[in-house]
């Protein structure tokens, strides 16, 4: 098994090498070699020209679940009684996927005197709810939601399950799908079926934005994703739609793994970013702490709230919960606006789905001129105050 | 208490540039790099370390050259490293490099505590750590931000979440992933420095750990790759010519035309 190369094709061009983010390829003898880094990522076998590089098929076993796997599932998170927006919006892609593949839309709520959201649920979307409402499920614990979940699966074995990639579902995901085993994809920013084989096309951003790859699962069920928030578009929701719901009940021996002693709603982590209409972002071009008063303006008079770029908040002048991209949020805001913003990958990741992008950068090359809908080459300190100004005119 | 951190060594993403002409990647000269994360979580166990007595052991899968990374970890003052390198190993997506780690922490007997870093910067799963605490049937907390009590039999912790943080217990042994709030990485110290550049890292292979082929690397994988692209930047950008203040009024004329900007509010 592993990286096949086709001396007879391979024309000794080089393109593979270049490519390879590991230096597992070296041109020996003008042939394209690789050596041990390959981790078989396969960004080779794309950029060859000549079709000589391929990955070597790997005989696996067929599971039995794969032929009776049905339906799409979405995980429905809930803290404290309430659910995330991503909620929402995995139903409307659940949706689009569920009525592609000819099958029921379910939701899995788990947690105490939570039934309730179940008519959320339907209004959004699902056909048919699994409770689980029990005294043990009040708060997060990785343990018991895992095995609550795993029993679930094993006993409907759904085709599909999508959760959000918050922090929960980050946290609490991956061991269900060590669980019943099967494969799991992070953080998808696609999800698409195959016509021909049923197969759920997963596709996502891979070394820091830099590149995309599109995932599958074969062998096993469910395929199992998880989605950023407001990648995805809700479908519109229809209140007072009906569905069924199914009642799990707990094994009276189960325990909960870990103690949460304490839920602590902390507020300076609750910019709410993600739910803005407006984000007006500053970077390191403010060149200083008090740059963030002019950013607070502009969004505040654009009804907007403040990001930051890594840059910023590593520099200490705003904090963490402002920051947006890779390694913060994801946002995709009606307005972005971005003042002395570079727009490395890791930062556009989290932006670049915006409806409308507006940039304003003193250097005519910076790579956020080219996710920008509207850009000023500029000064920020001239060219915002002017902005302010039109729109106290506009606003009359 | 024994601690093990899971280290990975991965491609400095940070180098990784778009050619602007081209927008294609430039991936020459891309350093490979301890995983900024587990920085953090070597930082959490040395702590731990200093707090209740014990020893902490590194421990990575990955290529031969990723002994560079066991040997960082020896600087910075980890007792000892465990390298997983074998050719059968290529391939793996988290379900296999759990069932790989996993193998290897057993094959170190086993652990009081396992700490990951949050995600690799490579492939941003952040799924090995909770897989892994699966595998070994361990509870686990994942995206610590601080360690309030650390006691032989327990740890009482922060919990980051979306909406504030949690304050959880957890029993011992377990696993913690943890973030960059935990604390800034110290410096490696001179003293590790010198016995990092002796130290041989032990490596160990599949058949060692007592692993089939088919169990690990691409063929004990689920999820498989099938394209990679390059991302598409959608931009249909516009620039906006002129001196900053008309510029700026101009941008905002046109986004209020196009009702980008509503006045109503
Ligand atoms: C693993 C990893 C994860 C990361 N995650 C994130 C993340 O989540 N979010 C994130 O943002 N970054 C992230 N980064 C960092 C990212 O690579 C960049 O370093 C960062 O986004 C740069 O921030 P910046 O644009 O503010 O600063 P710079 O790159 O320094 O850009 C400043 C810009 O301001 C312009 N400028 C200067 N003066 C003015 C002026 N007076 N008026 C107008 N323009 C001016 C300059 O031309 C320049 O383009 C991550 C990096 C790594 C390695
Ligand atoms: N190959 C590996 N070897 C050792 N630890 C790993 C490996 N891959 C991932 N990890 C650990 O798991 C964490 C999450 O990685 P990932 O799930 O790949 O984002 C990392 O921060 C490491 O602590």
């Amino acid at each position: 098994m592993g990286l096949i190369i086709d001396t007879d094709l391979c024309t000794g061009c080089g393109a593979c090498v270049e490519e390879c983010p590991f230096e597992a390829l070296e041109l020996v003898e003008d042939h394209a070699q690789v050596n041990d880094k390959c981790t078989l990522c396969g960004a080779c076998v794309e950029v060859c020209p000549e079709e000589a590089i391929s990955i070597e098929e790997v005989e696996r076993g067929e599971d039995q679940r794969t032929a009776q796997a049905r339906g799409v599932w979405v995980f429905a998170e809930q803290r404290g009684g309430r659910m995330p927006q991503v909620v929402a919006e995995l139903l409307g892609q659940g949706r689009r996927l569920a009525d592609e593949l000819g099958s029921e839309l379910g939701a899995v709520l788990l947690g105490h005197q939570v039934e309730p959201l179940a008519a959320e649920l339907f209004a959004w979307g699902a056909d048919v709810v699994y409770l689980a409402d029990d005294e043990r499920l009040a708060r997060f614990d990785d343990d018991i939601y895992c095995r609550v979940m795993a029993e679930l699966i094993a006993a409907h074995v759904p085709e599909v399950l999508l959760a959000g990639a918050t922090s929960l579902g980050r946290s609490l995901i991956p061991r269900v799908a060590t669980a019943v085993a099967t494969g799991l994809t992070a953080d998808c920013t696609g999800l698409s079926i195959d016509p021909d084989n049923r197969l759920l096309l997963q596709t996502r951003p891979a070394f820091g934005g830099n590149i995309m790859a599109t995932i599958v699962c074969p062998q096993a069920r469910p395929q199992m994703a998880t989605v950023r928030p407001r990648v995805m578009k809700p479908a519109p929701r229809q209140d007072g739609r009906q569905g069924r719901v199914e009642r799990v009940s707990l094994d009276g021996g189960l325990t909960p793994g870990t103690e949460v002693l304490e839920v602590v709603e902390a507020l300076d982590d609750r910019v709410d970013l993600v739910g803005a209409e407006v984000v007006v972002t500053g970077g390191r071009g403010l060149g200083g702490p008090e740059g963030f008063e002019l950013v607070r303006q502009l969004a505040e008079a654009l009804g907007g709230v403040v990001g930051a770029t890594r840059g910023a908040v590593d520099a200490g002048w705003i904090g963490h919960a402002h920051q947006v991209g890779q390694t913060g949020r994801t946002v995709a805001p009606r307005l972005y606006v971005a003042l002395g913003v570079s727009g490395a990958v890791q930062h556009l990741v989290g932006m670049q789905s915006s409806d409308c992008i507006v940039a304003v950068n003193t250097d005519p090359a910076a790579p956020i001129f080219r996710v920008a809908t509207y850009g000023i080459v500029g000064d920020l300190y001239q060219v915002v105050p002017a902005m302010l100004e039109r729109l106290a005119q506009r606003r009359g | 208490m024994k601690i093990v951190v899971c280290i990975k060594q991965v491609p400095d993403t940070a180098q990784v540039k778009l050619d602007p002409e081209t927008h294609t990647l430039k991936r020459e000269g891309v350093d490979s790099i301890l995983n900024p994360f587990d920085l953090f979580a070597l930082e959490a166990a040395l702590r731990m370390r200093e707090q209740v007595g014990g020893t902490v052991t590194a421990i990575s899968m990955g290529p031969p050259q990723a002994e560079a990374v066991i040997k960082e970890a020896i600087g910075y003052g980890v007792d000892e490293g465990l390298l997983l390198s074998d050719r059968a190993f290529a391939g793996s997506d988290t379900w296999a490099t759990t069932t790989a780690l996993a193998a290897g922490i057993r094959h170190l007997g086993g652990a009081d505590l396992i700490v990951c870093g949050k995600q690799a910067v490579d492939g941003d799963t952040a799924q090995v750590g909770p897989g892994l605490a699966q595998r070994l049937g361990l509870p686990q907390v994942a995206f610590v931000k601080a360690l309030r009590e650390v006691a032989e039999d327990h740890l009482v912790v922060e919990r980051q979440m979306d909406d504030g943080f949690d304050v959880v217990r957890l029993p011992l042994p377990g696993l913690i992933t943890v973030v960059r709030e935990i604390g800034e990485p110290r410096p490696p110290s001179l003293k590790g420095k010198m016995r990092a550049k002796k130290y041989q890292v032990p490596v160990v292979g599949a058949a060692d750990l007592g692993l089939a082929p088919e169990e690990v690397g691409l063929a004990g994988s689920f999820t498989q790759v099938i394209k990679v692209f390059a991302p598409e930047v959608a931009g249909k950008r516009e620039i906006i010519e002129g001196p900053p203040e008309e510029a700026g009024a101009e941008l905002i004329d046109r986004l209020v035309d196009s009702k980008v900007i509503m006045l109503g509010s």
